[in-house]
């Protein structure tokens, strides 16, 4: 759904990105860059800071100091909704939908920000909002298909499942016509079959051209479907590589498992 | 420092100059306009550790927080009327019957409190914030439309028993009847301080209002806490209007409402959540408003206070102590 | 095949069917009521009344843009109410003659009708600008306290706006042309030339039906659409709302501006068909009253809040204050007489019932948000279409597998 047309090979660039909370460093310098077109993903133990990384990125937290470069722009501390316009969509760890919207609705606010209605053009339902609502609403429903939860389009989403709440998050992300997409967990709480076709639908979003990184714990999921992996403890980056480098690494094995007596 | 704490400081300088003029030109009108500002300063203080309470455990502005201190002083008004009481006169029939109502109508308070904050907020704590809000403000009519119902529209007297006695110093008059109020509120005040810092339950209310999840990990049961905090402060605000009352002699029922956004807005400029900080605030915003009232003309003094709320939350939310509110 | 085509008519008939049923009878309703209040009750005090009734369901509709549809507690509503009713009647009534401009205005109403909604709109973006951000409990108090401020002011300038004395002698519409015909009691069907309303209940009530139902349409056009969509994120989660990459602070400031204009144009109309406003008509409970309509009606829901609207103004400003004479006769004829009349402290059955009015306020709010926070008219509608649109899209996959 995307065109990829800037000629910078990385589309996301993080350079000593540092997160300070009072007296706690929730992200201690990390920098990482990530491949257009590659499934990165960034695990680490509970607490490791993960989803402050992404809160940085997307501007619901400013840094403290470092630079975050995506698609050659310094995105740097700017507000979350520029970070959507510029092309970064994201889910979150604990699902915020808009519950009391249809499924319909919350992906079609997915697409405000490739809208062009004016608040003259709604007021009077001018011709050409009528048209872009209607191709919005096609559009809506093709992302619905597209995650598999298209006969829930008028179901509100708090009465969805939990597993269609999550692919639901994902069709609302993939509504603003991201370059990059960041998913929090996207797999949590699933059984192993939704975890297998979770990948396959990664996959799928990857074949349109969507570059993705996210956070995730399963390691089957993480090694099944990333081409790369950071490693974060204590919000310190502690190992970087393809999957099977990572999953040897001893100071990785250390973090989850502890140090040994 | 950034450019909008730069301009808190200056406003607070600029404000002082100005007064520190008048008080050079006119010393003792501004001494009597102090004193009397630091009486509804000290009113005003009992009221806003209500609100900043509630506000640092459940992040909620209790609208009908301004009329449990009306009603307050309409309970103690009608079971003063139940003793042999003299008005006007210094006698021991006074002051027993007033160490006896006092600490009853700080307590029926605390109850009452208690019962609405079971009824009407407990329910919705984990509703959209809408809904709390919506409550909040229904209870405040509710309970301004018992007071209605009860006393009318017209001003309601409450009794004057507090000893008439009062002295001029330097030309400046000064009663028993204000160092009563400033006496009685700096010891609930002092009272609240030991409770909370030293107390079980003290630590609780502090704890759960810096963390609910944590707390509750902790073994601490948010619904006692969160009611306890609800009776202590319609303790306050009982006892605030008894002394209003006692103070002033008359009360009506919208009363809770002028002097709540008032009691709030000293909350906010305090720090909200934090509890000297409403102390700190409510002295400071009476003696504004006593100053305004003065020197500007009471017609002014409302756009005075809204003026200050509206600058200190959008130009210096974090008060003039700091906010305590939980996080997350 | 040709069944399930007729199952989808007769289905879609049935959806617009509420909404427009209601709105339908609405219409109705608007239409015969005076014709019926003419010959039937032989006056237009009742029309009047349905034309003051008609300022609350603009002030409900526009309010619940603010608080149905974005969320935004704004307890000082009738600030803009107010300020649409002063643009009006300083800019057309010899008021500003004794101010110090020593000028009259007299601006045509259909041009400061409009103005008076602009100039409310502005000051609501001028509150709204820095306010907005804050949270909607700090957001609920501000609007609070600028509700309480701007009658004060209006009291404080006297010497611009007559202060306690109010401003009086407020011109009327005037129009090139009206019909008058036996509906109206006036004769035969003629159109009279130079119309001005002078204080004509039956203009003045066609006018406020026409914009009310103006008014819906339009807010009805937003519901349906990308801002309309924006403000209920806003409402849900604001900050996923930003995450979609809505900029929440002019969306924000877009629903209070509009809300704020709806309120300034239902002033100027006000000023108009009181021929004088007062500070004292502005003041919070006028707020809380359009507050209460709309939770009462159902947030967010249109149909709702306007039958929410007349329902209360019915109750509060009909049945209460005709409650007492009913009730003192219903006393005496039950033989409760003695407590028709004072004493003591018992002010008298008459006194007791007109003080109900905060009670009742205070009840309806608790107990809505208690046991119905979705109000008596819920938009549901939109879940019965788009239930039935989703009977549609299964139909077609079925079709096309």
């Amino acid at each position: 759904m995307s065109q990829q047309s800037a000629p910078v090979d990385n589309i996301l660039e993080l350079t000593d990105l540092t997160k300070r909370f009072g007296g706690l460093v929730a992200v201690d310098n990390v920098s990482l860059h990530i491949k257009r077109g590659e499934v990165f993903a960034l695990i680490g133990p509970n607490g490791a800071g993960k989803t402050t990384l992404f809160n940085n990125v997307t501007g619901l937290f400013q840094p403290t100091s470092g630079r975050v470069v995506f698609d050659g722009r310094d995105i740097t501390g700017s507000k979350p909704h520029q970070v959507a316009r510029w092309g970064i969509a994201r889910t979150f760890q604990n699902i915020r939908l808009f519950d009391y919207m249809s499924c319909l609705d919350n992906v079609r606010v997915g697409r405000h920000v490739r809208m062009q209605a004016k608040l003259w053009d709604s007021l009077f339902k001018l011709p050409k909002e009528r048209k872009e609502e209607e191709r919005v609403t096609e559009e809506a429903m093709e992302l619905l298909r597209f995650v598999g939860i298209a006969k829930q389009a008028n179901q509100y989403a708090r009465n969805l499942p939990y597993g269609q709440q999550r692919r639901l998050e994902i069709a609302r992300a993939l509504a603003t016509d991201p370059k990059l997409l960041l998913l929090d967990e996207p797999a949590a709480g699933f059984t192993p079959q939704e975890k297998v076709e979770l990948m396959a639908l990664v996959k799928r979003i990857l074949a349109r051209g969507i570059t993705v990184f996210l956070i995730e714990h399963d390691m089957k999921v993480v090694m099944g479907i990333s081409e790369r992996i950071v490693v974060l403890d204590h919000g310190e980056k502690i190992a970087e590589g393809p999957p099977d480098e990572v999953r040897k690494d001893a100071r990785v094995i250390e973090a989850y498992l502890g140090k040994s007596a | 420092m950034g450019l909008a704490d730069y301009g808190f400081y200056v406003l607070c300088a600029a404000t002082v100059v100005l007064l520190a003029t008048q008080a050079v030109i006119h010393p003792i009108q501004f001494a009597q306009v102090s004193i009397f500002g630091l009486t509804q300063g000290s009113i005003y203080a009992l009221v806003a550790l209500g609100y900043t309470m509630v506000y640092g455990i459940i992040e909620l502005i209790n609208f009908a927080h301004g009329d449990v201190f009306t009603l307050g002083a309409y309970i103690g008004a009608t079971i003063l009327g139940f003793f042999a009481i003299s008005e006007g006169a210094t006698t021991a029939i006074n002051l027993i019957a007033l160490l006896l109502v006092f600490p009853v109508v700080m307590l029926i308070m605390g109850g009452i409190n208690v019962a609405i904050e079971r009824v009407a907020y407990r329910p919705l704590r984990n509703a959209p914030r809408l809904a709390p809000l919506i409550t909040a403000i229904g209870m405040s009519f509710f309970l301004e439309g018992i007071m209605f119902l009860w006393r009318g529209p017209a001003t309601v007297h409450f009794p004057d028993i507090l000893p008439q006695s009062s002295t001029t110093v330097a030309g400046i008059f000064f009663g028993i009847k204000d160092a009563f109020v400033v006496v009685t509120a700096a010891i609930l005040v002092a009272l609240l301080a030991v409770f909370i810092n030293r107390t079980k339950l003290g630590k609780a209310m502090r704890a759960t209002a810096q963390d609910r999840d944590a707390a509750q990990l902790m073994g601490i049961d948010i619904n006692r806490t969160i009611a306890a905090t609800f009776f202590i402060g319609a303790l306050l605000a009982g006892a605030g209007g008894m002394i209003w009352g006692l103070y002033y002699n008359t009360v009506y029922y919208q009363l809770g409402f002028r002097s709540g956004l008032i009691a709030f807005t000293a909350a906010v400029f305090g720090g909200i959540g934090n509890i000297p900080g409403a102390a700190v605030g409510g002295l400071i915003i009476g003696l504004i408003a006593a100053y305004s009232d003065s020197y500007i003309g009471s017609k002014w003094t409302q756009v005075v206070v809204f003026g200050i709320l509206i600058g200190v939350l959008v130009f210096r939310p974090t008060g003039l102590l700091g906010m305590r509110v939980p996080e997350k | 095949m040709i069944r399930a085509l007729y199952a989808r008519l007769r289905l879609r008939e049935r959806i617009r069917d509420r909404d427009a049923a209601v709105f339908g009878i609405l219409l109705i309703v608007a239409l015969v009521f005076p014709i019926v209040d003419i010959y039937i009750r032989g006056g237009t005090s009742d029309v009047s009344q349905a034309t003051r009734a008609g300022y609350f369901v603009l002030l409900a509709i526009g309010l619940n843009v603010v608080v149905g549809f974005a969320g935004l507690l704004d307890l000082g509503y009738a600030a803009f109410f107010a300020i649409g009713a002063y643009t009006y009647a300083l800019l057309a009534s010899p008021q500003l003659a004794s101010s110090p401009a020593h000028h009259a205005v007299h601006i045509s109403f259909w041009i400061l009708i409009f103005a008076s909604m602009f100039v409310a709109a502005a000051f609501g973006a001028i509150l709204g600008f820095p306010t907005l951000r804050l949270r909607g409990d700090y957001l609920a108090i501000v609007t609070l306290g600028f509700g309480e401020i701007v009658p004060q002011l209006f009291y404080n300038f006297d010497q611009w706006t007559g202060g306690i004395n109010a401003v009086g002698l407020i011109d009327q519409p005037h129009l090139a042309f009206w019909l008058q015909g036996p509906w109206s009691g006036d004769g035969p069907l003629q159109i009279v030339r130079n119309f001005n309303f002078n204080g004509d209940p039956i203009a003045f009530y066609v006018l406020i039906c026409i914009l009310i139902a103006v008014a819906v349409v339009l807010v009805s056009n937003l519901y349906r659409s990308r801002l309309g969509r924006a403000w209920m994120a806003i409402r849900e989660d604001e900050v996923a709302a930003a995450a979609m990459g809505i900029n929440t602070v002019t969306t924000k400031l877009l629903a209070f501006g509009i809300g704020a204009s709806f309120s300034g144009f239902a002033g100027a109309y006000y000023a108009a068909d009181q021929s004088l406003v007062s500070p004292d008509n502005f003041l919070f409970i006028v707020s809380i009253t359009v507050l209460v309509m709309v939770v009462l009606g159902g947030m967010g829901s249109i149909t709702g809040v306007i039958i929410g609207a007349l329902v209360l103004y019915f109750v509060v400003f009909y049945l209460i204050p005709g409650l007492p004479e009913n009730a003192v006769n219903l006393a005496n004829s039950v033989g409760l007489g003695s407590l028709t009349k004072k004493s003591g402290d018992w002010p008298g059955l008459a006194e007791e019932i007109g003080r109900l009015n905060f009670i009742i306020y205070g009840l309806i709010l608790v107990a809505m948000m208690l046991l119905r926070p979705q109000g008596i008219l819920p938009s549901r509608v939109r879940e019965q279409e788009l239930k039935h649109a989703a009977v549609q899209e299964e139909e077609t996959v079925v079709e096309q597998a």
